[in-house]
């Protein structure tokens, strides 16, 4: 009897389903407890007034209050279109630049090693060191970039980068992309291993010219697999926050409040935290629209699920 | 293979060293200001090479005590080495078997759940920050380390099993078979052939977690006002924000608080970039 009931608690222990339930329990508390739950409060936040500097009325429900004032108000248009371009330029330099050092890393010259080292560092070094550094480059009265124009004669005065809207959002742009780059140079890397060689010497036969090869066999194999990784650095773009709050706090005149910026400030300095709930909401349903396009990527590839 | 063209070896050439000096650039200007002085930082025209090296600054960090801004980062730095352990031993642990129900355990409805995993991890932090606070502000869990140790071990799981289940997808299949057919149970199969065979992967993402956990920075700015758990990020920012800067010192904490990741990527660059490209390529 014990013993049948020991094979039995062993059979069901051993079955696929209840194997992989168990595995993946620790995860699902994790993640459903910490993420998912915060976001539901969260949601119902954006429903409520929520101001903590008027507390009288606090925690009423505010219906579309919340929401009506976000979409009525042209700071909030703003900051989207902002972002926007943020995203767009940051991505497409990313990846113009990461899949030309992808393509040179692939070629076999001297110092190659040293080079695909050296693209590391950007990578590994923290956000916010990263900011502080091209701030302090760009520092309008010790800055090194000001100190090497000058020598060189191409300004005959130092310039207040990050005073000047356009200048600090460029600023901006630029340092993200210098961190983010590697990442998109070693899929490429990647990816292009994974062509077969045959491919080339097929095509070299047959007299195609390198250009030819480029857009013909390296390009259309190796984008498809760098899909997942545009859609999650354009999430990563879209979400921008933590350069923006070391470099420039969103200024100078706004220039550089992306909509994360928008949403930290509306909670944090105006302690608005309803109003700020329904930003947070209105930038998840768009990271939303993302993830579905990931999902159907996803999809195409997969076979080892389900 | 067909021989490149002088003109194109060039273009290789000017490519190569172009991104060398973007890349480099900075990051050698920022440790020379850490070991300049700071009037030799404010002069004009700038002097580009200190006259002495001073390395005092990275011994101050290291060996302070009291309340100085040294000792405000040298805690700091331990904070951030503290909770990054603890979040990339545990995302391994729970990642890892996430990642093999997902790959090789037929679940019902487990491409949902993937997709759902993933999308917690797009999810922007703002989101989720002011719930979070009030629940650990409720238990008492605010300004510690374990609080910032939960959350990120919540985001940065997915990240965990979205890079382990590449790797495993890459491990031959029949060996488990194999075992299976010779009497091993599912969980046995998962201890002796699984993990042993997937070393290299799980240290890659112990280290990509590891860094991740980092070099995060808005939980950490909300959740910690006090020195017992604010981490390097935020130590940093802080201190940048200040009107009378000490500019070298400033340097000096970049470049620790950068020194441990870089260092780990140098040296385990090639797991790493397996790690990094194992999720991605196979989608």
């Amino acid at each position: 009897m014990l013993k049948k009931d020991k094979t039995r608690l062993y059979q069901m222990l051993n079955s696929e389903n209840v194997v992989g339930w168990l595995f993946l329990g620790p995860v699902l508390i994790i993640v459903i407890g910490l993420i998912f739950i915060p976001l539901c409060q969260a949601f119902l936040m954006g429903f409520q007034d929520l101001n903590l500097k008027r507390p009288a009325n606090s925690g009423d429900f505010a219906g579309l209050k919340n929401y009506i004032s976000v979409f009525t108000n042209a700071a909030f248009y703003k900051s989207m279109l902002r972002t926007l371009v943020f995203m767009v330029i940051s991505v497409l330099l990313e990846f113009s630049i990461g899949i030309a050092l992808g393509l040179v890393l692939n070629i076999d010259f001297i110092g190659r090693r040293l080079l695909q080292t050296m693209i590391i560092i950007p990578w590994a070094i923290p956000i916010t060191v990263n900011g502080l550094m091209w701030k302090w480059i760009l520092n309008s009265s010790y800055g090194a970039l000001n100190a090497l124009l000058l020598q060189f004669g191409l300004i005959d005065q130092y310039q207040s980068w990050l005073g000047d809207p356009q200048m600090a959002f460029i600023a901006i742009t630029l340092a993200s992309v210098w961190k983010e780059t590697p990442v998109v140079a070693f899929l490429t890397l990647a990816s292009l291993k994974t062509i077969p060689d045959e491919l080339y010497e097929v095509s070299y036969l047959d007299g195609a010219s390198r250009w030819r090869e480029l857009w013909s066999i390296t390009l259309p194999s190796v984008l498809p697999m760098l899909m997942v990784t545009l859609i999650l650095k354009t999430v990563d773009a879209f979400k921008v926050f933590d350069i923006i709050y070391v470099m420039t706090m969103g200024g100078p005149y706004d220039s550089t409040k992306t909509i994360a910026y928008l949403t930290y400030e509306e909670t944090f300095s105006y302690l608005n935290f309803g109003r700020g709930a329904s930003m947070a909401i209105v930038m998840t349903l768009i990271i939303g629209c993302f993830a579905l396009f990931y999902y159907r990527i996803l999809d195409r590839k997969s076979v080892t699920l389900e | 293979m067909r021989r490149r063209s002088l003109g194109n070896w060039i273009l290789v050439y000017a490519f190569a060293v172009l991104v060398f000096i973007i890349v480099a650039a900075p990051v050698i200007w920022l440790f020379i200001s850490s070991i300049s002085t700071q009037s030799e930082l404010l002069e004009h025209p700038l002097r580009w090479i200190p006259e002495k090296p001073v390395f005092d600054r990275y011994i101050d960090i290291l060996t302070s005590s009291g309340s100085s801004q040294e000792a405000i980062f040298k805690r700091a730095l331990i904070n951030s080495t503290i909770i990054a352990l603890a979040v990339a031993s545990a995302s391994v642990v729970f990642g890892g078997l996430g990642a093999y129900a997902f790959t090789r355990l037929k679940l019902k409805g487990g491409k949902a759940i993937f997709f759902t995993l993933l999308f917690a991890y797009m999810l922007p932090p703002i989101m989720i920050v002011v719930p979070l606070y009030r629940a650990f502000s409720s238990m008492g869990l605010l300004n510690t380390k374990s609080s910032l140790v939960l959350t990120y071990l919540a985001s940065i799981v997915p990240f965990a099993i979205w890079t382990l289940r590449g790797y495993f997808q890459g491990l031959p299949e029949s060996l488990e078979s194999a075992a299976r057919i010779d009497g091993c149970s599912r969980i046995g199969t998962f201890v002796r052939i699984v993990i042993p065979l997937s070393l290299p992967g799980l240290a890659a993402c112990f280290l990509l977690c590891f860094i991740l956990s980092w070099e995060e920075f808005l939980i950490a700015l909300i959740f910690t006002s006090s020195e017992v758990s604010k981490t390097i990020p935020v130590a940093i920012a802080e201190f940048q924000g200040r009107h009378a800067i000490d500019y070298p010192l400033m340097a000096t904490g970049g470049i620790i608080a950068a020194a441990i990741p870089v260092i780990i990527s140098v040296i385990c660059q090639k797991w790493l970039v397996q790690g990094l490209t194992s999720g991605a390529v196979k989608g």
